[in-house]
């Protein structure tokens, strides 16, 4: 049972409250028309999956109703931040394998 | 039978007053404070319950949580309980047990002739048998598993209630031994609220069944001293028979506590169990360590015991469970057990230890226990062990020899030693299961011959659990653990208490190193602990008598040799080709053997070898315990619309759809689910149907940019839609399959309403937000979900205009004033309502909502309106019968999350023009989804018209042919069509929109070929007249 703190209703709550809203940072291409479909693709499945911190949406759906970002290590499942999503993570050098 | 092994003093036993019991349909007594296993030993019962595969007698061998065999099934009926161990079962008057092994009885296991068969039956020896013929499996597997398994689960319902609770601690305390006890004061003191649980029913641990002396203070008198303060602090919380099961991640801790089960099998007040949801900022395990057994020929015989555990029966419960014994002891402090053994006026045969007789006695061993065992002659046989149990129910003697230095040989002659119990040890294990049940991984301390716990900063980890022995070095650790767990606890207040609590740690250091070095001094000063697992025999492994690592799974040392030579290297495999360390004990007394075992088989070391990973549960949970109260109509959240108690006074079938339950239809008298639906949609066809469609999903839109964000989300345009209009509108996944559908309606400049499908509102509403918020946060458009505020009343069929019209006076309903597809203000029965004018069975429809507290009234008033046209009020199945006449899909239903809007034949439901690429449509283009042969959806008329096809029914090119053939596609809805007079059909046919007119045949399961006519989906009216009227 995850413990996430939600940074618009500043709290910790329990994992029940929010839903997995999948990786954090992904940049929907400004014009979608112009790019191959490789490159479409690349933006449409493809995900990190790295191990370490990985940079997540959490949607606090018994709550607040606001998605925000939350830096999650997947081997300990420690929550190191969370924060607005205008906000950034505070990012850790980290290897992401290839 | 009385109770021959009960002393006549001491215990924690109440004597005066007796318990009755049942054992095996044999009338017992025992006293309050027993369990029902020191019950069972008073009243000298030996043989508890019969083995899982060899079906060998088994006695008890423990006095807690590790004992292997003693698992028996109480009560009967409902209430019966698989499973439970005789050694936690507290014993209350009337209990009723049988042991979950042995037909047709323990003492007489006709079965038993299996384990004259032993070596016959190695590891894998059903897998490697019973294969043949290819498949004979399946009829051998009744037989077999009809032979194995332990206790019989209930059939019936179970009586009792369950509940669950939160707690939020500072510090979670599992274990109230001595060194959880000292946790708890140090942490009391430094000012956290705690959270200490204990599995018995007493809290005190090994403390119950020990004499000496902590802190200076005899055993008893600092317990009762600690108790008592723990117990008037508001701050401290002891739950007692309650067991921590589960350790999952952010220092979430699931405990059970059991709350009658010491009373009776029922509860007779309150719950029975209660499931303790416990979210702990700092969590310490004093969760102790269990006793090893040797593993040597024959060592299951019945009355072959753990050392501790003979010294707790005779401690806490006043039973010695025997006459004369023998202890087979490697590390000299089990040899109190010797002293409790003739303090309770009983004869020790031999004290046998394989540490050589030369070696100087260990330095931990305290003289008392010299001096006593010398001046009562008890023969202390160093340099030997106890190779082989003699006897066959029970134990008659014990054959010993002495053993080479290094324990792997025997050297000179073998004795026999006459005996009725044999208390034996081999060292301890701690009790890490806990700290491994989120990823921790346990390391090998060579030195202390244990698996330590990983550490952890949110968890620490206290006592014998740390492979701590000595009493007081456990009570010392307890209170460095309290006192660091809450400074930990600390480090995310303000920096300036940051400082002050690093000051109190550097205050607590030279307490730390005290504790350290007693546990290392003694270590240096002599091979406390021989390292001895396996016993040697004069036979091989493989020719041995049976000698066994796991008693609940009959694993053998032979059997993990046997897994080594036939390949296997880890102790995952090993351990699932075995069963070493399955079932209910999950490997509590022989994990450690087995790792040992294997890793001398494999020539490696234990550290490399590994445990293998314990997980939840760490105890056996009842089902009910987990479910709680989510049981029965609190299972799922049920939804109802306000109009619900008219549907039910109306005698209206429901079905479920999503969590709602919506009225599937409304049978008269005699009629079937057909008859009712046939009923129903002619009356829509001809007359007057009303149908109540509040649970479609409703997003009220506002905001100066509302018409902007629905024109990005929406595959259509919707900003130009002119208030008072409606419009259907579809919205696709990024990946361009379709996600869901509606009609949108203007209210005003800056206000749209949304509507959903019935199963999509909640999905929905959480897309436009994600990218509301997370693409488009300068669009100022606020979503509020309105689905239960307003309830929708659909009045259709050709005489709806007539009946709305008797009650709605304020609003004109013909058709130029109120065009198909707008919507009007107007009050309907006294009631404001929202009046739209779409279709959903194409006929002439006004959809009316109104406030849902206002919902009765206006359906009500809208049924008496609708008398004289005979109006019918329909279900969802009519309604399904209804849209399939037109054509109109059902999301989820016809659609899976693979077909795009060109699937459906929707074409122009895509706004190409539209200056943003709304979500999906790029996808559209990419070179899967602009395939020319996709499955696509069409109409399908069997060309029997009488013949209904199956939802789901698989479509072919051919009417015969051998499998595999090529799959075109499948049926997703099928109804018999009243107003066609014949069946219809909808699904999906590889390029079906090319192939209309084309014969295609569903093959069905029972192996018939229907011919089918691909046709148009739309069956009904395909001009669109009668909803245009």
């Amino acid at each position: 049972m995850l413990r996430i703190h939600c940074p618009y209703c500043c709290e910790d709550r329990a994992e029940e409250e929010f839903v997995y809203a999948g990786e954090a940072g992904i940049t929907r291409p400004l014009a979608p028309e112009q790019l191959d479909d490789a490159a479409w693709g690349d933006y449409l499945f493809f995900r990190t999956n790295p191990r370490g911190a990985h940079q997540e949406m959490w949607f606090h759906a018994s709550g607040c109703r606001r998605y925000f970002k939350v830096l999650r290590d997947t081997v300990t499942y420690a929550l190191a931040a969370s924060c607005r999503m205008d906000e950034s993570l505070p990012l850790p050098a980290v290897d992401v394998l290839p | 039978m009385n109770q021959v092994h009960r002393l006549e003093q001491g215990g924690r036993i109440d004597r005066t007053r007796q318990l009755r019991f049942v054992f095996a349909n044999q009338a017992l007594e025992g006293h309050p404070g027993d369990t029902l296993a020191s019950a069972l030993l008073a009243n000298g019962v030996r043989i508890v319950g019969r083995s899982f595969k060899y079906r060998r007698p088994r006695g008890i061998v423990a006095a807690g949580m590790e004992e292997p065999n003693a698992l028996v099934q109480l009560g009967a009926g409902a209430a019966t309980v698989p499973n439970i161990l005789a050694t936690q079962a507290e014993l209350y008057d009337g209990l009723l047990a049988r042991p979950v092994t042995g037909w047709p009885s323990a003492r007489l296991d006709l079965l038993s002739v299996i384990s004259a068969f032993g070596p016959l039956l190695p590891p894998g020896f059903y897998n490697k048998t019973f294969m043949w013929p290819r498949h004979g499996w399946r009829f051998y597997e009744r037989f077999i598993r009809a032979m194995a398994g332990f206790g019989k689960a209930p059939r019936e319902a179970d009586p009792d209630v369950y509940v669950k609770l939160n707690h939020h601690c500072d510090v979670l305390i599992v274990g109230a031994g001595p060194a959880g006890i000292a946790a708890a004061l140090s942490a009391m003191r430094a000012g956290a609220r705690i959270l200490l649980l204990d599995e018995q029913a007493e809290a005190g641990g090994s403390l119950l069944g020990e004499s000496g002396s902590v802190d200076g203070r005899p055993v008893a008198e600092w317990l009762s001293n600690a108790l008592a303060q723990l117990q008037g602090s508001d701050r401290v919380t002891l739950l007692t028979r309650t067991t921590a099961f589960g350790y999952y991640d952010h220092n979430f801790v699931a405990a059970l506590e059991r709350r009658s089960d010491h009373l009776g099998l029922v509860a007779t007040t309150g719950a029975r169990q209660i499931l303790h949801r416990i979210h702990a900022g700092r969590v310490i395990l004093a969760t102790g360590a269990f006793e090893r057994l040797p593993v040597f020929a024959n060592n299951d015989r019945p009355g072959v015991m753990l050392a501790s555990a003979v010294s707790t029966y005779i401690h806490r419960y006043a039973v010695v469970p025997g006459r004369r014994l023998v202890l087979f002891a490697t590390a000299d402090r089990a040899y109190q057990t010797a002293i409790d053994w003739l303090d309770a006026g009983r004869e020790v045969i031999a004290i046998v230890d394989p540490r050589p007789a030369a070696a100087p006695l260990a330095g931990g061993m305290e003289n008392r226990l010299l001096d006593v065992l010398a001046r009562r002659n008890v023969q202390l046989l160093r340099g030997h062990v106890v190779t082989e149990v003699l006897g066959r129910d029970r134990v008659r003697g014990v054959r010993i020899a002495p053993v080479s230095d290094d324990f792997r040989a025997l050297g000179g002659r073998a004795r026999d030693l006459p005996c009725d119990v044999l208390a034996a040890s081999s060292g301890w294990s701690p009790v890490i299961h806990l700290s491994c049940h989120t990823g921790g991984r346990p390391r090998w301390d060579a030195g202390k011959l244990a698996f330590l716990p990983a550490a952890r900063p949110d968890c620490l980890t206290a006592g014998a659990v740390n492979a701590i022995w000595e009493r007081q070095a456990c009570v010392e650790d307890g209170y460095r653990a309290g006192e660091t767990a809450v400074a930990r606890v600390g480090e995310q207040e303000t920096a300036a208490a940051r400082v002050g609590e690093q000051e109190t740690a550097a205050a607590r250091v030279p307490r730390v190193t005290l504790a350290n070095a007693t546990a290392s001094t003694s270590v240096e000063a002599a091979p406390e602990q021989a390292a001895l697992f396996l016993v040697p025999h004069r036979l091989p492994v493989s020719r041995a008598p049976a000698q066994f690592v796991d008693f609940q799974n009959d694993v053998t040392a032979a059997a993990i040799r046997l897994a080594v030579r036939e390949g296997y290297e880890s102790i995952e495999h090993v351990k699932r080709y075995t069963a070493l360390g399955f079932g209910t004990d999950q490997g509590k007394l022989g994990n450690i053997n087995g790792v040992a075992l294997l890793a001398e088989a494999l020539g490696k070391s234990i550290a490399e070898t590994g445990t293998t990973m314990f997980r939840p549960a760490y105890t056996p949970v009842a089902f009910g315990a987990l479910a709680g109260r989510d049981v029965g109509a609190l299972f799922d959240p049920e939804r109802v619309t306000p109009l619900h108690d008219w549907h039910l006074e109306q005698g209206a079938v429901f079905e479920n759809v999503g969590q709602w339950t919506r009225p599937w239809y409304y049978p008269r008298a005699g009629e079937s689910l057909d008859d009712a639906v046939h009923r129903e949609c002619l009356a829509v066809r001809r007359g007057v149907g009303l149908l109540d469609a509040s649970t479609l999903g409703k997003i009220d839109v506002q905001g100066p940019d509302a018409g902007e964000f629905l024109d990005r989300i929406y595959t259509n345009r919707l900003s130009n839609l002119g208030i008072g209009r409606c419009r259907y509108a579809m919205l696709l996944k990024e990946d361009g399959m379709v996600f869901d559908d509606g009609v949108v309606a203007r209210i005003g400049q800056n206000r749209y309403l949304a509507t959903t499908t019935t199963g999509g509102a909640a999905a929905v509403l959480r897309w436009m937000e994600l990218w509301l918020q997370t693409e488009w946060p300068d669009l100022r458009v606020w979503l509020t979900s309105v689905t239960d505020q307003w309830a929708t009343i659909v009045v259709t069929g050709p005489d709806s205009r007539q009946v709305l019209s008797r009650l709605c006076q304020d609003t004109a309903l013909d058709r130029d004033a109120f065009p198909f597809m707008t919507w009007r203000s107007g009050t309907v029965a006294g009631v404001s309502a929202r009046i739209m004018r779409i279709s959903f069975t194409g006929e002439l429809s006004f959809e009316i909502n109104v406030p849902a507290e206002q919902a009765r009234t206006v359906w009500e008033a809208c049924y008496e309106a609708g008398r004289a046209f005979d109006i019918t009020p329909y279900g969802t199945e009519t309604m399904h019968v209804l849209r399939a006449e037109k054509g109109f899909v059902i999301i989820g239903q016809d659609t899976d999350g693979s077909v795009t809007p060109i699937d459906l034949g929707m074409p122009w439901i895509l706004n190409q023009r539209k200056p943003f690429s709304f979500p999906g449509k790029r996808s559209l283009a990419r070179s899967d989804t602009s395939r020319p042969d996709r499955k696509q959806w069409v109409g399908l008329l069997t060309v029997d018209p009488a013949k209904r096809l199956p939802e789901g029914g698989q479509l072919v090119d051919a009417p015969d042919g051998e499998p595999p053939v090529t799959m075109l596609g499948h049926v997703t809805s099928s109804y018999l069509s009243p107003v066609l007079g014949r069946t219809i059909a909808l699904g999906f046919v590889t390029s079906g929109h090319q192939r209309l007119g084309e014969t295609v045949y569903c093959r069905t399961a029972n192996g018939e070929a229907i011919p089918v006519t691909v046709a148009p989906t739309v069956f009904f009216d395909p001009e669109g007249e009668r909803q245009n009227v």
